[in-house]
């Protein structure tokens, strides 16, 4: 016994000296199709942390280390990153990740180790339901489904609509229901619904037949790849409507892929780059200086998500998930996305903004609270 | 059958079993390794039953994880939504080891009727169509609202744990064995060696393709129903063509026809996958190099190529291990 | 439903299977000869996309204004992308295997695929982002009753169909072309005429990959959003409409792309659900009732 202890001094010194620092799950899919979605998260994510080391450190003078895991969006992948995290690097929580599906998996996990986790853009309603150590940064589908139908009808002045989403998504399909069921009960008409499927580029099958419905507004709730094609080939069937997503489409690919199609387009977000609010200005600004592109949604929601759980750690001032749990409960911050503050299913509360395309640019047009 | 020889595989699996559950215990193992090597053991599954279509038959298959798929969803439904069991009751138990049994019955029945038109075709022609099928099948989940639609069936009890799978992945291998060196697996070889001089015989080839079929997705379908009680969710994109296609690298990487092959390449591939993680980060840590996640499957893609340029015939060729052989064939 | 079949779908139809028409022929020619399915055939299509999308920008400044001249430098450039792949792929992967097991290539042109993916993915200079793809044309529409034709529709038609009759004047009019069948016939044959076989193939794959590399840029231009993993469902459509057509078959896969593309956008404009499966459906339909294609010769097999 002795002999075994003496063989472990040094291990142990070894594993104390590191232990300053205070290890953060970071999961996001860097490789197949969903790649780039993962690359903006990792790169706000990796931001954050920079940051706050920058400052000094958490809590006492402890900096934060991003272990951070490729999930290739696929969920049995999901499965294996989440229990390497927690297992075999002993992280004190997780940041991630980008797919419903994915974090679905992860939950349960999370939850069973009692590891907090926060999703940046895991938009199912479930996920937060796991239980009660599972967090999330954005908006839940219902909400903008919502919002975009209200925007359609009172402001829009639509009264007839048609809607345009991804087969295989759930978070377009989410969205469309949601804005079906919101501009029915208003009183609008939605005269073509119509699903496409997943990677496809031609949308002009589903248009040409929404178009014979003649809808005074398109719902898009796609990704901005999608959408920018979407909105060219609708355009060149010859729709001069109005176009009306959510924040997928925020992306600086957007109006390059869509060029001028996209004018008239609105979309749901969760915050403008015009807004004033220097978190808002500093972040933008140290993003293009650090990666050479304009952060996209998702680049947005990495940064806050990650942010918001080391501001938790910090008021913890401790690595015990029961207390990073309490501690995100707790959260009321102003991050790049608004003040967050979380209900009772560990939503955010914050409100949505709606951004105009105009003349190529983004314009913020709204504000509308939950 | 000869009996006294039975034992061999049993006692390798059985100490497999203590060593693992051993080091789990005292902490040696941690759980993400337990899981990668329950992930294996669900691979080994696909793995040998693909093999039974395509490597013993020679019917070339691209679409087993479409069979996985409805094992999966079958499972799934009976006990996450027509049962609603949990798994803080030991009596549930029971019913669970039935639902994945019903998952790969249904599959089986799903590979019967697919076996039959597919009897026409041969080589490409097969896989093309079995690719349909697997996608077909992917649809159908990806729009039937029930079972969650694109957002996949959420919520399934994580019934799934090592013994269950050990024990599955282990009857798997001796059932298909039993089949290869039946008088039925040698009538499926002559198949794959040559189809006419085989019905020349009078080898009832439609018979055991069909045979084949049926019995390579009812354990897809076993696979498929223990993989959701794994990771406690089915989702249409699991079951897709690329998936199909990673169980098929693996019985190729292994050896067509070598079920020690099989059960080698489904371990090794998924530990290297994993290995790569480690790998990776270790390489950038110490070169210094911007490299990350995003590179650990360009590795294993070269790697593979590798495999099969410099070892065609796969890591065992056709030959079968002596610990998993049951007769000695002359 | 008289909508669904209005003219404007039917062109929709058109131009898509313009495209598939053009990666399907690669895969019929590389089938017709080596009897290989390559699966990295859909990566050499992106591979064209890639190409033509970084010689645009090094020849706008150089023809500046020239739209025409341009266009078909880019298409220069995104043929010899895709050749230059094909070359190398069939060299390094698929020919040290050529008399070994069919399958085995059949993995590892697997490998090759992910391989081109997740390298092109991973490579710092292209990334997995999506690209938008430049105008190189002006677009424009013309209305035609309830019909809206844009130029690219017809430039799309027009190039393939160009492309097209020039793959088949090559294979029946030149020595090379000739060549070409006498080793998808009889490869032993082949050799003992003095045809160098492995030159022969070589070319094939070339032709094959330039074809897919002009699919790339045509796709480009009509959809203009690239990335890495473009390849993948074009390619498994495309491969469908081959086989659709009796693989091995350079007719056959024309008629199979455009059957695609038209009962893909009639059956989503009928209802999203059954367009996702339709391409997968029509092809089971097809191989249970003429297990070798529409336009294959009855072949008995070799004993």
């Amino acid at each position: 016994m002795k002999k075994v202890l003496f063989v472990m001094a040094p291990v142990v010194l070894v594993a104390a000296s590191y232990a300053q620092d205070i290890k953060i799950g970071g999961i996001g899919p860097v490789t197949g199709e969903a790649a780039t979605f993962g690359i903006s998260t990792k790169n706000g994510m990796t931001m954050a942390v920079d940051e706050w080391n920058a400052k000094g450190g958490i809590f006492g003078g402890r900096k934060a280390k991003l272990i951070f895991e490729d999930d290739k969006g696929d969920p049995s992948e999901g499965a294996i990153v989440w229990n390497k995290l927690i297992q075999q690097d002993n992280v004190v929580a997780i940041v991630g990740t980008v797919m419903s599906k994915v974090s679905l998996v992860g939950a349960p996990i999370s939850q069973a180790a009692g590891i907090p986790m926060i999703s940046p853009t895991s938009t199912n309603e479930k996920v937060t339901l796991v239980g009660d150590y599972i967090f999330r940064a954005c908006f839940i589908d219902p909400f903008q489904g919502t919002v975009g139908a209200n925007f359609a009808f009172n402001d829009l002045k639509a009264r007839s609509a048609a809607a345009i989403f991804d087969l295989g998504n759930d978070y377009t399909k989410g969205l469309a229901e949601n804005f079906k069921k919101q501009f029915e009960k208003l009183g609008g008409k939605v005269v073509a619904f119509e699903g496409h499927p997943t990677g496809t580029t031609d949308f002009k099958a589903q248009l040409t037949k929404i178009l014979q419905g003649k809808p005074d507004v398109i719902y898009i709730p796609d990704y901005y790849n999608d959408v920018g094609l979407i909105a060219k080939q609708a355009r060149e069937l010859g729709f001069k409507g109005p176009l009306v997503g959510g924040d997928g489409w925020d992306s600086p690919e957007l109006v390059k892929i869509g060029g001028t199609a996209v004018e008239n387009g609105f979309f749901t977000n969760h915050y403008s780059s015009e807004d004033k609010r220097a978190i808002v200005q500093a972040f933008v600004k140290k993003y293009k200086a650090k990666f050479g592109a304009e952060p996209d949604a998702l680049a947005a929601l990495g940064y806050d998500a990650m942010y918001i759980m080391l501001d938790a750690i910090k008021r913890a001032g401790s690595t015990k998930g029961a207390a990073i749990r309490d501690a995100l409960k707790a959260t009321d911050i102003n991050v790049v996305s608004g003040r967050i503050k979380f209900d009772e299913n560990r939503n955010p509360i914050k409100s949505a903004v709606i951004i105009e395309i105009k003349n190529g640019k983004q314009v913020y047009r709204t504000t509308v609270n939950p | 059958m000869n009996v006294r020889k039975l034992p061999r595989f049993l006692i390798a699996v059985v100490l497999f079993y203590i060593v693992v559950e051993v080091l789990y215990r005292t902490e040696i193992l941690n759980g993400y390794l337990l899981h990668i090597i329950n992930l294996s053991l669900i691979y080994v599954i696909l793995a040998t039953s693909l093999n039974l279509i395509n490597g013993i038959t020679g019917q070339f298959s691209l679409g087993h994880m479409g069979f996985a798929g409805v094992g999966a969803y079958v499972s799934g439904s009976l006990t996450t939504l027509i049962l609603k069991l949990s798994v803080t009751n030991p009596a549930s138990m029971l019913p669970f080891l039935l639902s994945i049994i019903a998952g790969g019955v249904v599959a089986a029945f799903v590979g019967f009727l697919i076996g039959f038109p597919s009897l026409r075709l041969k080589g490409d022609y097969l896989a093309i169509v079995t690719l349909g099928f697997g996608e077909i099948i992917r649809t159908i989940f990806n729009n039937i609202d029930a079972v969650g639609g694109p957002r996949g069936l959420l919520g399934i009890p994580k019934f799934s744990n090592f013994t269950v799978i050990l024990v599955a992945a282990f009857l798997t291998v001796v059932i298909i064995r039993n089949l290869i060196e039946s008088s039925h697996g040698r009538a499926m070889l002559s198949i794959r060696e040559n189809e006419l001089a085989a019905e020349l015989v009078c080898v009832n080839t439609t018979r055991y393709k069909v045979m084949a079929s049926t019995f390579g997705a009812f354990f897809a379908g076993i696979a498929g129903g223990l993989l959701a009680h794994l990771i406690q969710l089915a989702h249409p994109t699991q079951f897709g063509f690329i998936k199909s296609v990673e169980v098929l690298i693996m019985i190729y990487a292994g050896g067509v026809g070598s079920l020690t092959g099989s059960i080698l390449a489904a371990f090794g591939l998924t530990f290297l996958s994993e290995g790569l993680r480690l790998g990776i980060r270790a390489l950038a840590d110490a070169t210094g190099l911007p490299i990350g996640g995003e590179w650990r499957m360009v590795v294993y893609a070269l790697l593979l190529i590798f495999i099969m340029l410099f070892r065609n015939e796969g890591l065992m060729g056709m030959r079968e291990s002596r610990i998993i052989k049951n007769v000695e064939v002359d | 439903m008289g909508s669904i079949f209005s003219l404007q779908q039917i062109l929709n139809g058109l131009q898509l299977g313009s495209i598939y028409a053009l990666i399907a022929l690669g895969y019929t020619l590389v089938y017709g000869i080596v009897r290989l399915i390559n699966f990295a055939h859909g990566d050499f299509f992106m591979i064209g996309a890639y190409a033509a999308y970084g010689s645009f920008y090094m020849f706008n400044a150089l023809v500046a204004g020239r739209s025409g001249t341009l266009a078909f430098l880019v298409l220069l450039a995104a043929m010899i992308g895709g050749a230059s792949i094909a070359y190398l792929t069939n060299k390094f992967a698929y020919k040290p295997l050529r008399y070994k097991p069919k399958l085995s290539s059949l993995i590892t042109a697997i490998g090759v695929s992910m391989f081109i993916e997740y390298f092109f993915s991973a490579l710092p200079a292209i990334g997995p982002s999506y690209r938008s793809f430049p105008d190189i044309l002006v677009r424009k529409e013309i209305r035609l009753g309830n019909a809206v034709i844009s130029n690219l529709v017809i430039i799309d038609l027009a190039v393939a169909a160009i492309l097209m009759v020039g793959l088949t004047l090559l294979v029946r009019k030149t020595t090379l072309g000739k060549a070409m069948r006498a080793v998808s016939q009889d490869k032993d044959a082949a050799r003992l005429m003095g045809i160098d076989i492995e030159k022969v193939i070589s070319f094939t794959f070339m032709v094959g990959g330039a074809f897919a590399g002009a699919a790339g840029l045509l796709a480009g231009m009509t959809y203009p959003r690239i990335f890495p993993y473009m390849g993948i469902l074009p390619g498994l459509k495309a491969f469908i409409a081959a086989v659709l057509g009796g693989i091995g078959n350079i007719p056959g896969a024309m008629l199979g792309a455009y059957i695609m593309g038209i009962a893909e956008t009639f059956a989503s404009a009928y209802n999203s659900l059954i367009g996702e499966g339709i391409a997968f459906a029509i092809l089971i339909l097809v191989l249970l009732i003429r297990p070798r294609g529409l336009l294959a010769e009855k072949i008995a097999d070799k004993i």
